[in-house]
Order: structure tokens, then C-alpha cells, then sequence
């Protein structure tokens, strides 16, 4: 079986009407996977899990009881806990750490029969744009293997790329899905923050974090999102709106109207042939008779400070739980209380995690709290009204989804300010708590795909997967 | 100037922070048990033991619990309540951070009312009210090389209540303490008790000389585990200060702990070692908001509270000061009085036999009111059967009530009857007893009337007798002496 042809539909058209088992449908993935193993994309592979999944499917194929994800092999990030299953967040700190309970998507993707094939690399704690930050080493993109597939949700976007699952749950904190689905040509979806349970997802910055999926066609989007969305005890900051049945409404009716911000287009740091491609889309929207704009947006160099401000300050909070004395890696050399501390996270974190934490727990340190934290609060403010107010006018807000393609392994990896740029801009919909999402429509010159974003008010994902849909049909 | 007068150049300035710990079922921003004594580490879960990817949900009984006692202290209660993290590493705190308020405190303002040192009223005010989270509990001395942790406390809602720096004694701050435990107690908020860790104080202490108008610089004395400890600490460390003071040397701003056996006090942390513990909003946790109507369905839902009951007492009861105040100790004893004079309005009797017979029947026994066998309704009635004259004082003391509580299903009358205690106040009956009596002895009457009135307690004998000890003495005495003054 060729798993590059299986979408869902098609898989589920099978599986519903027994032409092929969902065991098959497992083996054949399981086999991809292990031949695909130099890309070093999945941590592990459940096997046994997915197998007794993948039965269970079957019967319920049989008894006609089957749910609405029978048929989809999807995998997890490894930020994304399974009980019973091992969980890393990439990091040598959880390296052998096992999950007591499910993250609330997880139990939401099983009940709706999905297999969870395993979970894929990251970079640690999710902080990185490319999966070098990884304990377990960086992640090929299966497009081209000199290049970094993005990230931090690397090896979720590359596990769909390649082939070796039909969708993956990512989770986006500055740009995490929609980045690495721009680099490997993929569809990426951030949900409005509060949309999607974040029980289980192991924290990176709170009140950015949202889990969203990366799959292929915009309707798989909408499938995954309605069954994951939604109100859940475990997260107080989830909202209790019901959750629309998204993939039954994704036919685009009516005209648009849609901004594009001055200072994205013109950013001095985007690539010229990323321009040119937006401004042909742009073109191609208006033949289409949406309405398309340029709008003066003045707080684009306060974006990527505002969102490193704010995400290691909470970060540096999150992870002061792995301390070595409860639970995760402790290092042998500790011999009292504060060595365990010292050395199980200096042993235990990467030098990206490091450097978050100090810097978070600086701009929260008396004395320099107002200039940083304090200022990083209120420009987020800002941001936020200034976004909304746009988005009261205009439908979307289009942009490149990065200011260039993938770039090579190991060519930013030394230079953080660069890296820390790739998500000039993904952050905004963070800082706001929009939903965006980054549509694949091609290739660039050097045979790498490029990505477009689309960001929308909050809770505007339906509106949102049905332009999609438009934009995506008509290439 | 002499030593022993040094003390008294210096004005003690004290303010204290009381942690409560609250008697809700479950935790604070989890659904685990805070069931006390369980075995350690069962009252736990993912979310209190910090795993990776839990959440905190709030318990909304924190909050209601909160606005009782601020409502009690006559606090603001506020309206948009953030939560806040308060980070630092300890071994028995498991997220790194502790769950609090920091900007946004539930409650501002209030008081609490004490007796000063010489015994008059004295307001106490407070700062603040705040939630927050406890830590688990490290144990240092089971095993001999180890620290053990339990994480069953972690978690367990507490609310933190800071007072102003009103506090001029040692004494002041134990009756200050004193107060806000059977504050706790009456809302049932807290069980008070600081000797199991539920309520735990911290003394802020500072001396200045008298008259001086700026503040002296303080310390800080954690872990106060016992009223009396509150009472030792802070008289050692006013000494302490005035002793380093009076030798030249200054007080910096430390942290220090009490040694209970020793009685001193001993630093633990200099202000440069300070904790700076990178307060910002808790981004798990969404405000939570206070709605007028929540307040007042828990200001129709509050207890009488004690010093609402001690001035009734003393003003509208017209009760003694130290009546009130003995009544009012205990909540349970008050609320037990509370009905009694629904029965009765003798209060002045009511309040005898509480503080007498009932009082000395739970300390005999050593239980509580709520283990007293007789009902309000019945004691009342005993009360009454006293105040018609049926039986006497002593009677009713020291033979109906003892028979009550054997067979506290019968009333006071029926035991009253069947033993024969009820007096003969019935004139007719009486008037015949006392004649047989004097026609008995004609020649002691004449004796009586010539001068010899000693001869009055054979007579009164003689009724009692006659009458099987039912007369009433009082009458009996009355009307022997009409007869016999003719």
C-alpha cells in the first residue's frame, strides 16, 4: 500500500466500505515510518497501542459504530501526553518520563477512533524554529534533507510530509505549526487561544500555547479542529462557545474583504521571490472580486520582543517544576538539595531552554519587572487592539507565512537573533489569540514549498477554513 | 539608668500574618481530598504533584470562604480577583511556584477587635485578606539521611490575612491571635488548630523608642506553631532588639525562626539573601469575579459571629462582661445558649446554668456542648420549674439535673413529681402542716413568743417533716412567723 495516495477521505471510503482493515492501514504506516527512519522524525512509534487501536477500529467498522477519525493514522507532538506513554517535550530532562494521564485532545482523538501512531520530534520545549533544538537531534525535511523541515513543531509537519501519517497535532506558541507547515508544504492551523483544550500539553508559555493540527487538505483541518475543540474542566481558560461542525460548512460564499499589513510586505528581512509570491496572490484575490487592501500596521518591531519578553518570563515559570526532585532526569552528581537543582537542569536542559529561562526569569526580576514584563503587557495591549481593529473592518489579514523558504540544517543554528526573526510574522496571532493558518500553494525557485497566512477575528476558524478552502481549490 | 528600666524606653510595633488553611473538601485548583492524617502522598494527582501539562482549576468554595471572613472583619471584598505566581524552589513545592493573589487580594481592610494590656478595647487592622495554595511538608528527621516529602497538603486552599502594624505587646498579638482563630471557628472557615499546622502565624517585629515617629527596622519570625509560641517568640525578639539596640548596635531586616524548646529566636535568611520571588499574573488562571449577589447570599448565610453575640449579651441580656465573654468563647456553647433563650428569658439564669451545672458536666467528662445530652427546651423548663417556686435552686442543681441527664427524654416536672421535690406552695396545705405544728408543741410557741426565736428551726423541722420535704422553705419560714408574731 502506498501511503503517499491515502488521503483520509479516500482511507475512510476504504476502510467503511471493507475494502482495506485499519490493521492494514497500521502496517503500512508502521513500515513507512521504519523506512523513513534517517529523518529522524518520530521518538517512538506506539506500537502496541496503535495495533490494539487499529483492531478495535476494525470492530467497530464491523458493528457500524465506527467514529468520525476511523480511518486516520495521526501522530502526536512529543509535547503531548498519552497515558502510559513516554513524553519528552525533546529533552533529556523527561527523558525517560511516562505520563499518568491523556492531554484532553488525546482522549478527544481516541474517542472519535483516530490511531495515534506515535509521537514526533520537536524542538525542546517546543522553543525553536527549525528542530535543531532537540535532545534527540534535529529532524531532515523529507522535501529536501538539507534542509530543516522548521519548527518548533519539526517533525509533526515533516511526519505528514513524508508520508508517514495522515495529520499531526502540532502546538504553536509564536508560530510553531504554521512555520514548519510552510516549510514542508503542508496545511497548518493555530486556533484561538481557548479554542482547544491545552490538558496535557506540556507548557511552554500559557498564555500563548494552543494545540492545533498540520494535515493536508483544509478539510482534515476542520475534521481534526471540531474534535478537539471545545470546553474541558481541566483548562479554566478555555472558552465555553460550542464548537461549529466546521467540515460540513466549508463551502466559501460571498466576497471578502482582506488586509495586508505594509511593513510584512515590505519588511526589509523578506526573501524577494516570498514578496513577489505574496503580491501575486494578492492580485489573484482581487481578480477574484475580494476586496484586498494595504494597511498601515506601525507595531511590527515590537512584535518579536513583546513575544520573547513575554513567553520566557512564563516559561522560565513552567519550567521550574523540572527540578530533579519529583519526577524527570536528576543528575547523579547531585548530592543535596541544591545541587540537585544546579546539576540535573544544567545537565538536563539544552542551551535554547537555558537561555529562555534566564532571560525570563531576568525581565520578571525586581527592579527590572516595569521595564520589560510591565512594558511587554501593555504593548501586548496594544497589539491586540490594534489587530482587532483591523480585524472589525476586514475579514483577514494576509501575510507570507515567514519572510523566506526553509533554510539549511545547521546555517542559522549559531545566530539566535536570526532565529528568533523567522517568527516576525507568526507572533502576532500569539500575541493576539487569533487563529491563523498557513495554506501550502507551492513551490519556490530552489524547489522548496512556500506558505501564505491567513489570520482571522477570534473564533472566526470557521470563516476562516472556508476561504481557505477557496484560496486552496483555486491554487 | 538602671538595666532593668531599659525596657520601657521602647514602644513594641508588631504586625502579623496568619495563614488559615480552609476546610474545603478538596483542593484549591484540584478536585484531590484535603482529608487530614491520610497516609503520606495519597491525597495527590498529576495536578498536585506539578506533572508536565496540568492545569489548575479553581474550587470556588475558596473565594465563598474568603468573603465570609472578609465580610466578618468588615473588609472590601473585591471585585476582579487575579491570581498571581509566586516563584521559588523548594523541595516540597512541586510547580516551583505557589498559586496567590498578589495585586488584586480578595479582601482590603477590616479589623479585628482585642483587649489591649489593659483591658480595654483595641482595633486591629488588617491589610489584607488573600488565596493562595499550600506547599507539601518536608520531614528532616524520619529517616537519617534523606528529606522525605508528603504532597498531601499541597495544594490545600489557605487564606492569608495580614494586619497593620497595630500590635504593641507580645500579649496584644497572642489576643489577637486568640481572635482570629474563634473568628475562623465561628465561620467555620478554619479549624484553628495551630498545633496540627492549619492555622500557622508570622510575627513582623520591630521596636522604636517611645514617641518616635518613623519605624524601627524588623524582622521577620516564621512558623509560629502554637498561640502561646506567638506569646514566646515575639517577647524574645523585643528583648533581643532593645538588648542589640541598647548595646549600639542596629537590627537588620532578616528572616528568623523560632526555637520552641530554647524559646529563641534564630536567623535564617539576611534581607541580601532574600527570596525575590518574580511575582506576575497566573496566565492558567482566568480572574475570577466577585458579583454583589454573591456577596450578599453569603452575608445572609453568616454565622453569628462572636462579638456580635458578646456585646448582646452585655447590652440587651444585660449579662456581666465576663459572662459574655465565657459564653461567647466557644461557638458551639454560644449557639447552645442562643437557643436556650429562645426558651427562656430568665438569661441571667440561663447564663448561671450554662457557666455552672452544664460547664462543669463537659468538663468532667471532658466533651463538647454538642455531646450534651439535655435540649435546650428541657433545661429551660427546669429553668422555669426554679423560677414558680416548684423546686429550689439547690433541688433543681443537685437532683433534677443530674436525673436529666440520666433520662434526658423526661421533663424536669415529671422528675421533679415522681421524686417528690416539687416545694408545697399551696397556702391551705401548708397553713395545716404549720398548725399541727404548733399545736404539737404549745409550750415551745409560748417560749418563742417570750423572746426565745431561735426556736424557729424546730418548728420549720417539724413542717418539713410533716410534709416530707416538699414545703417551700421560703414560705413555710413566711408564714410560721406571721402565726407566731400574732
Amino acid at each position: 500500500m502506498d501511503t503517499s495516495k491515502l488521503s483520509f477521505s479516500s482511507a475512510r471510503e476504504n476502510l467503511l466500505s471493507k475494502q482495506i482493515t485499519a490493521v492494514e492501514l497500521y502496517h503500512a504506516f508502521l513500515k513507512k515510518i521504519k523506512d523513513s527512519a534517517d529523518l529522524n522524525i518520530f521518538l517512538e512509534v506506539f506500537e502496541e497501542s496503535a495495533l490494539a487501536k487499529a483492531q478495535e477500529v476494525d470492530q467497530k467498522v464491523k458493528a457500524g459504530t465506527a467514529g468520525k477519525l476511523a480511518g486516520m493514522v495521526i501522530s502526536i507532538k512529543d509535547n503531548i501526553c498519552y497515558a502510559g506513554h513516554s513524553v519528552s517535550a525533546s529533552s533529556r530532562i523527561l527523558e525517560k518520563f511516562e505520563s499518568l494521564y491523556s492531554a484532553t485532545v488525546v482522549d478527544r482523538l481516541l474517542g472519535e477512533d483516530a490511531i495515534i501512531i506515535g509521537r514526533t520530534n520537536c524542538d525542546e520545549f517546543a522553543m525553536g524554529s527549525s528542530n535543531e533544538n532537540s535532545f534527540f537531534g534535529a529532524v531532515k525535511n523529507p522535501i529536501d534533507q538539507e534542509y530543516v523541515p522548521g519548527g518548533s513543531s519539526g517533525g509533526a509537519a515533516a511526519s505528514v510530509a513524508a508520508n508517514l501519517c495522515m495529520a499531526a497535532l502540532g502546538s504553536d506558541t509564536g508560530g510553531s505549526i504554521r512555520q514548519p507547515a510552510s516549510f514542508t508544504g503542508t496545511l497548518g492551523l493555530k486556533p484561538t487561544y481557548g479554542r482547544v483544550s491545552r490538558h496535557g500539553l506540556i507548557a511552554y508559555a500559557s498564555s500563548f500555547d494552543q494545540i492545533g493540527p498540520i494535515c493536508k487538505s483544509v478539510e482534515e483541518a476542520a475534521l481534526i479542529l471540531e474534535v478537539i475543540a471545545g470546553s474541558d474542566e481541566y483548562d479554566s481558560t478555555l472558552s465555553n462557545r460550542e464548537v461549529p461542525s466546521y467540515s460540513k460548512k466549508l463551502n466559501q460564499e460571498g466576497k471578502k474583504k482582506i488586509a495586508y499589513l505594509d511593513c510584512y510586505v515590505e519588511h526589509e528581512g523578506i526573501n524577494a521571490e516570498v514578496k513577489n509570491r505574496t503580491l501575486e496572490i494578492i492580485e489573484k484575490l482581487k481578480e477574484d472580486g475580494h476586496q484586498v487592501d494595504r494597511i498601515e500596521f506601525d507595531l511590527l518591531d515590537q512584535l518579536v520582543p513583546i513575544y520573547y519578553i513575554l513567553t520566557t518570563a512564563e516559561a522560565s515559570s513552567n519550567l521550574a517544576r523540572y527540578d530533579g526532585i519529583h519526577f524527570g532526569y536528576r543528575s547523579e552528581n547531585a548530592h543535596d538539595l541544591k545541587s540537585t537543582y544546579v546539576k540535573s537542569r544544567t545537565e538536563g536542559f539544552g542551551p535554547e531552554v537555558k537561555r529562555r529561562i534566564m532571560l525570563g526569569t531576568y525581565v520578571l526580576s525586581a527592579g527590572y519587572y516595569d521595564s520589560y514584563y510591565g512594558k511587554a503587557q501593555k504593548l501586548r495591549r496594544m497589539v491586540r487592539e490594534k489587530t482587532r481593529s483591523i480585524l472589525a473592518d476586514y475579514d483577514f489579514i494576509l501575510s507570507p507565512t515567514t519572510p523566506h523558504g526553509a533554510f539549511k540544517l545547521e546555517e542559522q543554528v549559531d545566530d539566535p537573533i536570526k532565529m528568533y526573526l523567522e517568527d516576525i510574522f507568526t507572533v502576532q496571532a500569539n500575541i493576539v489569540g487569533i487563529p491563523a493558518i498557513s495554506l501550502p500553494l507551492g513551490k519556490l525557485s530552489n524547489g522548496l514549498p512556500f506558505g501564505i497566512q491567513f489570520m482571522a477575528d477570534l473564533f472566526k476558524e470557521q470563516e476562516l477554513l472556508a476561504f481557505s478552502t477557496e484560496v486552496v481549490n483555486k491554487g | 539608668m538602671p538595666e532593668e528600666n531599659k525596657y520601657d524606653k521602647y514602644e513594641v510595633v508588631v504586625g502579623l500574618e496568619i495563614h488559615a488553611q480552609l476546610q474545603t473538601k478538596s483542593k484549591a485548583y484540584s478536585s484531590d481530598s484535603t482529608e487530614y492524617g491520610k497516609a503520606p502522598n495519597n491525597n495527590v494527582s498529576p495536578v498536585s504533584l506539578g506533572h508536565p501539562g496540568t492545569l489548575p482549576m479553581f474550587n470556588k468554595k475558596t473565594l465563598e470562604y474568603g468573603i465570609r471572613l472578609g465580610l466578618a472583619c468588615g473588609s472590601e471584598i473585591t471585585y476582579e480577583n487575579q491570581f498571581a505566581r509566586k516563584n521559588y524552589f523548594y523541595a516540597d513545592l512541586p510547580k516551583g511556584y505557589q498559586i496567590t493573589q498578589d495585586t488584586t487580594p480578595l479582601c482590603t481592610g477590616g479589623e479585628i477587635l482585642i483587649k489591649d494590656d489593659s483591658g480595654q478595647e483595641k482595633r486591629i487592622g488588617i491589610t489584607r485578606i488573600h488565596m493562595e495554595e499550600d506547599s507539601g511538608k518536608s520531614i528532616h528527621d524520619l529517616d537519617p539521611y534523606n528529606t522525605l516529602i508528603d504532597l498531601n497538603r499541597a495544594g490545600v486552599p489557605l487564606l492569608e490575612i495580614v494586619s497593620e502594624p497595630d500590635i504593641r505587646s507580645a500579649q496584644e498579638a497572642y489576643n489577637y491571635v486568640t481572635e482570629v482563630r474563634k473568628l475562623v471557628r465561628y465561620l467555620e472557615v478554619c479549624d484553628g488548630n495551630m498545633e496540627e499546622g492549619s492555622m500557622r502565624c508570622d510575627a513582623n517585629v520591630s521596636v522604636r523608642l517611645k514617641g518616635s515617629k518613623t519605624l524601627g527596622e524588623r524582622t521577620e519570625t516564621k512558623n509560629l506553631n502554637s498561640i502561646r509560641n506567638v506569646l514566646r517568640a515575639i517577647e524574645y525578639e523585643v528583648k533581643r532588639q532593645i538588648d542589640e539596640l541598647e548595646a549600639g548596635n542596629s537590627i537588620s531586616m532578616e528572616t528568623r525562626g523560632f526555637d520552641a524548646v530554647k524559646g529563641i529566636t534564630i536567623s535564617q535568611r539576611s534581607k541580601e539573601m532574600a527570596h525575590d520571588y518574580r511575582y506576575f499574573p497566573e496566565p492558567d488562571l482566568q480572574a475570577v469575579f466577585v458579583k454583589e449577589t454573591d456577596i450578599e447570599k453569603v452575608k445572609r448565610e453568616l454565622p453569628p459571629l462572636p462579638n456580635e453575640l458578646l456585646n448582646k449579651y452585655i447590652q440587651d441580656l444585660e449579662l456581666s462582661v465576663y459572662d459574655a465573654e465565657v459564653l461567647t468563647e466557644d461557638k458551639q456553647f454560644a449557639l447552645y445558649y442562643e437557643d436556650l433563650i429562645k426558651h427562656t428569658k430568665n438569661y441571667k439564669a440561663a447564663a448561671n446554668w450554662m457557666m455552672g451545672a452544664v460547664k462543669s458536666y463537659l468538663n468532667e467528662l471532658a466533651i463538647g456542648i454538642e455531646e450534651f445530652p439535655i435540649k435546650t427546651k428541657q433545661l429551660a423548663d427546669l429553668i422555669k420549674l426554679v423560677d414558680d417556686g416548684a423546686v429550689s435552686n439547690t433541688v433543681a442543681n443537685q437532683k433534677v439535673f443530674p436525673k436529666l441527664i440520666e433520662s434526658p427524654k423526661m421533663s424536669p416536672q415529671k422528675i421533679a413529681e415522681e421524686n417528690n421535690w416539687i416545694q408545697q406552695s399551696d397556702t391551705n396545705a401548708l397553713e395545716g402542716f404549720i398548725d399541727e405544728a404548733l399545736n404539737k408543741f404549745p409550750d415551745k410557741v409560748e417560749e418563742y413568743r417570750n423572746g426565745k426565736k431561735g426556736l424557729l428551726g424546730l418548728f420549720m423541722g417539724e413542717v418539713m417533716k410533716a410534709s416530707k420535704g416538699a414545703a417551700d422553705p421560703k414560705l413555710t419560714n413566711q408564714l410560721l412567723r406571721k402565726k407566731l408574731e400574732v
